[in-house]
């Protein structure tokens, strides 16, 4: 029994091993369960781009990062209240972002020789054994001791054993958390479902782990953060890719045509592919291509066919796909194009996040070639973001490019689940079929939106040829009139500008117009925005927030917005290029903040930059 | 499928006037081809023409029917897509040797192991056209061309081995020049399920003119060509009086009045056979030199076999999907398995 049960407000912790050792499992499952307790959360799930990085050292260390609580949370949090460390290099790579009185949870048989020496600590120094852990609470835990005594009777190889060590440390956390373990018992049953003896490890250790922490922590405090303040409704945690996919099954089903998802495999974007390919049942046809150049042809093909056709990407495969994008500019046909953006440029860091992919989204085509531009913000926006790309392609008969990134891609939160029946209906109008002696057909044709018909092959009388060659305004016929050429480019810009009539307007997500300082963010630096502003205000401070997620075109009232300000500062994951974009629309001295790491920019370097910007006078 | 009338070869032609250069091959395959789908009384609301870049490649403008003209080298993707989206579509593919054995080999690879139900069309004049003459993959070695003064160094591909080794199950080589049998190849090449490699020798009277005239100029035609039937023997040569053996599993040129040897001692011709096809494909000597061990040119359908379509496949695991699904409409898929409340 413990003495207590003391309650919090908001707990972030990290758990942090070997890539082999199942983080990422771990911290999945304690969010599931966090989420289900009603707590507000985001994660940082954190990994190397080797799947199987040198075990035991620095470079393969993988992390995976929990903000959970009862009030709003925006971001996975800069320090961590407590690290759970599997062995040494795990708790070198990380000690440093835990908070003074914070809690280690560490892995003694994770500290032996070997360990330490590839954890690279001096000869002799041992961190768990020595006064550098002095100022934290520190559960030394012989994990892989208790694991394989608990698992003395399993038929498993010690290996198999030594694997479930991750759950031994999930039950102790579920004890500290006050937590039951009814939805991870039904989880683990169900994955292991074909693996009886594998499965009878996992509950073992994971029993054994909770019962650890009632049996031998007699004395200490256990915690409880109670549920956040959510806006009622049904809920689940989901991670961004997910959400983006569902997103677009969801279009699919509301415009009624077959999806279509041709994709090459690219961290982090796969997931999207993965989730698709399982959901044939919502008519949903998935197609590996063999690069991803074939990707987004056939999705040009699949597109002129009639389906709602997507691709989605990561950098380096947008890059590739740039020629095709032109061809479906030029074709005028819907498509959805995704860039889940990663560390470039080339290879780049494939499993680290950022934003530098906006210019070449902007402009990475051959010759006049510009085309909307939505962006999600979190992992949950991602549904909405990916309904609304799939919306503007068909409405407006163009590719639409949405760009997200891995933070958002592998990062959870609770999402309110939206109603099938509360969704808008997207209108899908095709050309209707002619007889002969109707007039003839004219592909180019175009609306009160310079929107041209979306004209089926197999359709009566429609017959047409389209391609990237200059058209003829209306016939579509080759031209190369240079008069209409101007006329087509100028026409072909235009039709994506008035875009903009149809969008909603640029709202403020927090303070009000006219003010100080905007901060004026896309993408995912939303949470930190979010997390410091919010507390600025509490502070007195005049400041607001804007996301914009349409970025070509602007919301036609984000002018007046960002001129209503004294500053404007720009914070990205990048060297600087919506800041770009910005300057060079409205001609305002937007202010950069830029951070390259790979990772997210924190709460505390935020602020610390705003609060320097606020104390220049203008 | 009904038409009002009976459509003619120039109900598929188009009113755009016709580019290519006067007296180019590809005048009379685009011809072939309109009096084919005439004959097999296509209808022209449920044929699609779609292509590459490349002189060839602006073959979908003259067609009267769907069309794409894509980018370059990437057709077999975007009809893979296309048939995917719409597998009733009748879709005909034209590339070139540049555009899909050059940029675009990786999708001519795939499109043909994924056995998409698409007649390819790939006009093999042994240069690039449109760029104006600089030599391509099917271009014989040492070749002078303007990117090329010095001769060319590159081994020549061998487009329907190439086909082979991609497993592709319609395997079929014709010429511009042959009218009669180009069009029997279209016709055997609408008729087949899956896709259907047809080379078309075609000949670039501007960059390379003469390219195929042993093959395709009656002087030379006997003693280079061979022209394959189902079921007959292998024979060729003026008056048929040469023919190909097989010596255990070696490919022997006989002469049937010299040699001792009569039309049932030839190798047979089987387009189910596999390993015949792959000898058959490796016919591919260099037809400047007939002496010696020169095997001649096949001319023909040298291979045809069936295998399920990548669409068909899909469309399939779709509707089973569909019938053995759980969910009970979107609801179930967006809240998915593990959910709380909020009041
Ligand atoms: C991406 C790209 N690279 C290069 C070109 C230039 N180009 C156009 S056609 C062609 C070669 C075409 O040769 P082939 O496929 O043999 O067609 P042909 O003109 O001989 O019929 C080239 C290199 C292009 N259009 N696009
Ligand atoms: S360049 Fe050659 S292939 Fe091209 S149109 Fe002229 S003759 Fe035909
Ligand atoms: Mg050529």
């Amino acid at each position: 029994m413990s003495d207590s049960i003391q309650i919090k407000e908001e707990v972030t912790i990290k758990f942090a091993g070997d890539s082999g050792d199942g983080m990422q499992f771990m911290g999945n499952l304690f969010t599931e369960n966090t989420a289900l307790k009603g707590n507000d959360l985001a994660t940082f799930p954190d990994y190397p781009a080797e799947i199987r990085a040198p075990i035991g050292t620095m470079a393969g260390v993988s992390g995976f990062q929990l903000h959970f609580g009862s009030k709003q949370i925006f971001t996975p949090g800069d320090q961590v209240d407590v690290l759970v460390a599997m062995n040494a290099a795990a708790l070198k790579a990380n000690l440093t972002r835990l908070k003074k009185t914070g809690t280690v949870i560490v892995n003694e048989d994770g500290f032996d020789g070997k360990n330490l020496r590839l954890a690279k600590y001096e000869k002799g120094v041992n961190p768990i054994e020595d006064d550098t852990l002095n100022d934290y609470e520190v559960f030394k835990i012989q994990l892989t001791k208790l694991t394989r005594e608990c698992l003395k009777e399993s038929p498993l190889s010690m290996k198999e054993k030594d694997r479930c060590k991750n759950m031994f440390v999930l039950g102790f956390l579920l004890w500290r958390y006050t937590r039951n373990l009814d939805s991870i018992l039904t989880f683990i049953k169900n994955k292991f479902a074909q693996k009886p003896e594998i499965l009878a490890a996992n509950i073992a250790t994971l029993k054994a782990g909770y019962h650890y922490g009632e049996t031998t922590e007699t004395f200490t405090t256990t915690y409880e953060v109670k549920k956040a303040t959510l806006p009622p409704g049904t809920y689940r945690n989901i991670m961004g890719n997910h959400a983006l996919a569902l997103g677009l099954i969801t279009a699919g089903q509301k415009s009624g045509r077959p999806v279509f998802y041709g994709s090459y495999p690219i961290t982090p974007a796969s997931d999207i592919l993965h989730h698709l390919s399982r959901h044939k049942d919502f008519n949903v046809k998935t197609f590996q291509a063999e690069d991803e150049i074939a990707a987004a042809t056939a999705t040009i093909g699949a597109a002129y066919g009639g389906d709602l056709a997507i691709t989605g990407t990561s950098g380096p495969g947008l890059a590739l796909k740039g020629e095709a994008i032109g061809l479906a500019m030029m074709l005028e046909i819907p498509m959805v194009i995704l860039n889940i953006q990663r560390g470039g440029p080339s290879t780049g860091l494939p499993t680290k996040t950022e934003q530098a992919d906006l210019l070449m989204a902007m402009y990475g085509r051959n010759g006049e070639c510009p085309m909307p531009i939505i962006s999600a913000s979190t992992p949950t926006d991602a549904f909405e973001v990916a309904f609304e790309a799939c919306r503007i392609a068909m409405e407006h008969m163009t590719p639409v490019l949405l760009l997200s990134d891995g933070y958002i891609a592998n990062g959870a939160a609770p999402w309110m689940i939206p109603k099938a029946d509360e969704i808008e209906p997207i209108e899908v109008k095709f050309a209707e079929p002619r007889e002969e002696d109707d007039p003839a057909f004219l592909p180019y044709e175009r609306n009160e939106k310079l929107v041209r018909q979306w004209a089926l092959p197999g359709t009566k009388g429609l017959a047409h040829r389209i391609g990237g060659l200059e058209k003829e305004a209306n016939t579509g016929n080759v031209s190369y009139d240079p008069a209409n050429h101007e006329y087509m480019i100028k026409i072909r810009a235009a039709k994506v500008d008035k875009i903009a009539e149809s969008i909603p307007a640029q709202k403020l997500e927090m303070g009000e117009e006219n003010g100080d300082l905007l901060i004026l963010g896309w993408g995912s630096t939303y949470g930190v925005i979010q997390s410091v502003v919010s507390e600025m205000m509490s502070e007195g401070v005049s400041v607001a927030h804007a996301h914009i997620r349409y970025i070509h075109p602007f919301p036609k009232n984000l002018d007046n917005i960002v001129k209503g300000f004294k500053r404007v500062v720009i914070p990205e994951i990048n060297n600087g290029q919506l800041v770009k974009l910005i300057r060079e629309k409205y001609l305002i001295e937007a202010i950069p903040y830029n951070k390259i790491q790979g990772v997210p920019i924190s709460h505390s370097e935020l602020k610390n930059f705003v609060k320097q910007v606020m104390e220049v006078k203008v | 499928m009904t038409t009002e009338h009976k459509l003619k070869a120039k109900d598929f032609a188009t009113d755009q006037d016709v580019r290519w250069c006067p007296g180019c091959g590809d005048y009379s395959i685009l011809k072939q081809v309109q009096s084919v789908m005439a004959e097999l009384e296509l209808n022209r609301d449920e044929v699609v023409v779609v292509s590459g870049i490349g002189c060839s490649s602006r073959f979908p403008y003259y067609m009267n029917t769907y069309g794409m003209h894509s980018i370059h080298g990437r057709a077999p993707a975007v009809v893979t897509g296309l048939k995917i989206a719409n597998p009733d579509l009748h879709v005909w593919m034209v590339t070139g040797d540049g555009d899909g054995l050059s940029i675009g080999g990786n999708h001519l690879l795939h499109i043909l192991r994924r056995n998409v139900d698409v007649n390819v069309l790939l006009f093999n004049n042994e240069i690039y056209g449109l760029t104006k003459g600089q030599y391509s993959p099917t271009s014989e070695q040492n070749k002078k061309t303007k990117s090329t003064p010095f001769g060319s160094l590159d081994y020549p591909i061998n487009p329907l081995a190439f086909a082979m080794g991609a497993s592709a199950t319609f395997i079929a080589r014709s010429m511009d020049r042959d009218v009669k049998h180009l069009k029997k190849m279209l016709h055997r090449s609408e008729a087949h399920k899956g896709t259907s490699m047809l080379e078309i020798y075609q000949n670039c009277n501007i960059f390379n003119d003469g390219a195929f005239f042993s093959f395709t100029e009656k002087s030379s035609k006997p003693e280079t060509a061979i022209f394959l039937e189902q079921g007959e023997p292998l024979v060729f040569g003026v008056d048929h009086s040469k023919g190909i053996r097989l010596d255990g599993y070696k490919p022997q040129v006989v002469d049937l009045e010299k040699d001792g040897f009569s039309k049932e001692d030839l190798w047979i011709h089987d387009e189910t056979d596999i390993y015949k096809a792959q000898m058959l494909v490796r016919f591919f000597d260099d037809p400047s030199n007939v002496e010696g061990t020169y095997f001649p040119r096949p001319f023909g359908v040298i291979y045809a076999v069936d295998r399920p379509c990548y669409e068909d496949q899909l469309h399939a695991q779709v509707a089973e999907a569909k019938a053995k699904s759980k969910m009970n409409g979107l609801d179930d898929l967006l809240r998915g398995t593990s959910t709380w409340e909020v009041e």
